[in-house]
């Protein structure tokens, strides 16, 4: 065998190698894909709201009594999270009213973000200074 | 920033909250876990502001936005008085559920920047996601806005009632439904904004039937559902932070809210529904039989001074009227003086007391009362038989023996302090005039009571005045 032929030879191999892994590539579109959709964001999004509402009820019984005031603050400035939402209706600047609406949003977010996490840091730090004295 | 890796930043940010709740479990750890609160807020902001296609205008603006919002919100925070707090609580909320609004908004208008299909022509369960978070949204903000009125005495405080309500409530709920089926359906601009404008009306007639010291369950529901309001906008947007933090203010609410309902031993349903203290059949039958009652025995702040100075045991029950009269300085000094003439003083919350959960705990630990004297009402309830005075101050209707005793009055069940088992019980009260409830208290009739007539704030001073003499 001469090295032409062996050339061509391992040329036509890569190109059966190339046609077989479109193939594969094909039948991988063709039925993995679907199963991978059929597997619902939403489905996914759920256990997550359903994993995260157990876990919230387990950490909040374990909450004191006497701390019941700064929970509520805290749970107040974390839930202005939704100034993810502001900031990406703003920032991504799709349309003028979504821009609007997001910096309005943002703003408002804002408030409770600074006001919520201070006013308990306030609260707690009342509960703290007795322990020391 | 790649979408992988802000996914992940946001997966930290939500354990982060999760620790900022876990820390609450105790005072020495809570300042550590509000500061995880504030680092997972600070990663959460940034991974967003890293998201590709985030342009250069778009950033200014909102660093505009924050820094307006956030200077407000530093700014009131570090002003706000203690006793305002219950109202300030109640103002965020607004803000929360009106931003929940102005999400759902901008998401209806730019669905391209969230993946939620295009202008027009939006995924149906995106649309149904939107909705709800619009709704509660909506709900939320003018539901709070009541609630803030009302703590804030702009509006009065009593229950508003009129013929029809529930019905009205009701069917506007149902309206509220069809026009969410109605709007997944067309995805129409205007049944947007008309879903918008009914629950901003149903919010609003939901909260109005709710009386004045029936806050602390409105302003934990409230809290709830600001929490299910992001995390509806969350399964809308498909933002795994926005449905983690939204389920854990929501079950964090609704745990308050029963906590608060089960501390009056009332439903929550029979809350919402309203109008407690006006039921005018229940208020007679409790108030029935005055004329065979003793008088009640008045006495002076020298008096009370007298009997605390050679008591051994002292149990303090405050309640909202300390909060209104900003008697709880003055009051830990009256615990300071007894202390130092060797007596034991305690302080005995009743769940209820006051207009949000753990209000007394912040107004006791605002005035330096060490957090180990401050007993919750099962700890503490045992105790008051061994007590030689139990110092009622603000409160009434928690202590009010009627709600183990008698079935026919509107508070019977109630869990309350048992105050009446101390050898001697001291009640500041301005008069004679009954608690919240419409209910007339027996424990003011009793031989072993006295009462100290005039405001909270005074009449303590004046008992400090006669154990410095």
């Amino acid at each position: 065998m001469n090295p032409t032929d062996l050339a061509n030879q391992a040329s036509a191999t890569a190109q059966r190698a190339l046609e077989l892994a479109t193939q594969a590539r094909a039948l991988a579109e063709a039925h993995v894909a679907p199963v991978a959709a059929a597997a619902d964001p939403f489905l996914y999004l759920l256990t997550i709201f359903l994993l995260a509402c157990f876990v919230g009820y387990y950490v909040v019984w374990n909450v004191t009594p006497a701390l019941h005031s700064p929970l509520m603050g805290v749970t107040n400035a974390i839930s202005s999270v939704i100034v993810v939402g502001a900031i990406l209706a703003t920032g991504l600047g799709e349309s003028l009213a979504a821009q609007v609406f997001g910096f309005l949003a943002a703003m408002l977010a804002a408030v409770n973000i600074f006001g919520g996490f201070i006013v308990t840091r306030r609260m707690l730090a009342m509960f703290q200074s007795k322990k020391k004295g | 920033m790649a979408a992988t890796l802000s996914t992940l930043a946001y997966l930290v940010a939500a354990v982060l909250f999760i620790l900022a709740l876990r820390g609450l479990s105790h005072p020495t750890t809570s300042r550590q876990g509000n500061l995880y609160g504030m680092i997972g807020m600070g990663i959460a902001i940034v991974a967003t502001l890293l998201r590709p296609g985030m342009g250069g205008g778009g950033v200014g603006l909102i660093i505009l936005a924050l820094a307006i919002g956030g200077g407000a919100g530093a700014y009131i925070a570090t002003r706000i008085q203690m006793t305002a707090l219950p109202q300030l609580v109640a103002a965020f909320h607004s803000l929360v559920g009106l931003s929940a609004v102005f999400v759902a908004a901008a998401a209806f208008y730019a669905p391209e920047s969230f993946g939620i299909g295009h202008s027009g022509n939006i995924h149906g369960g995106s649309l149904v996601e939107m909705s709800l978070g619009l709704a509660i949204g909506a709900i939320t903000f003018s539901g709070s806005v009541i609630a803030f009125a009302k703590l804030q005495a702009l509006m009065s405080g009593a229950p508003i009632t009129f013929k029809g309500q529930h019905w009205l409530n009701l069917g506007l709920g149902i309206l509220l439904l069809v026009l969410i089926i109605a709007f997944v359906a067309s995805g129409s601009a205007g049944l947007f904004w008309l879903i918008a404008i009914l629950a901003f009306a149903l919010g609003f007639l939901l909260i109005i039937p709710i009386g004045g010291a029936d806050m602390p369950v409105v302003v934990s529901m409230l809290n709830s559902y600001s929490g299910w309001a992001a995390a509806g906008i969350g399964f809308t947007l498909s933002n795994l932070l926005l449905i983690v933090t939204g389920a854990l203010v929501g079950a964090s609410g609704a745990i308050l809210s029963y906590i608060m309902c089960k501390g009056m031993n009332r439903s929550i349903i029979n809350v919402l529904l309203g109008g407690f203290g006006t039921d005018a059949g229940g208020a007679a039958a409790g108030g029935g039989g005055d004329g065979d009652r003793a008088p009640v025995k008045a006495g002076s702040p020298e008096d009370a001074a007298y009997i605390m100075k050679n008591a051994q045991k002292i149990i303090v029950v405050p309640g909202y009227g300390m909060a209104v009269a900003q008697a709880q300085q003055v009051l830990r000094e009256m615990g300071d003086l007894l202390k130092k003439e060797g007596a034991q003083v305690e302080y005995a919350i009743h769940p209820v007391a006051g207009r949000m959960p753990g209000h007394m705990n912040v107004l006791l630990a605002e005035a330096n009362v060490p957090y180990e004297d401050v007993k919750e009402l099962e700890e503490i309830n045992p105790e008051f038989a061994e007590a030689d005075v139990a110092f009622v101050i603000g409160a009434n209707d928690v202590t009010n023996p009627a709600a183990k005793t008698d079935k026919s009055s509107p508070i019977y069940g109630m869990p309350i302090l048992d105050v009446e088992r101390a050898k001697t019980v001291f009640f500041i009260k301005r008069g004679m005039a009954s608690g919240y409830a419409g209910v007339d208290n027996e424990l003011f009739f009793r031989p072993n009571t006295m009462m100290l007539f005039g405001d909270a704030k005074k009449v303590t001073q004046e008992i400090v005045q006669a154990l410095q003499k």
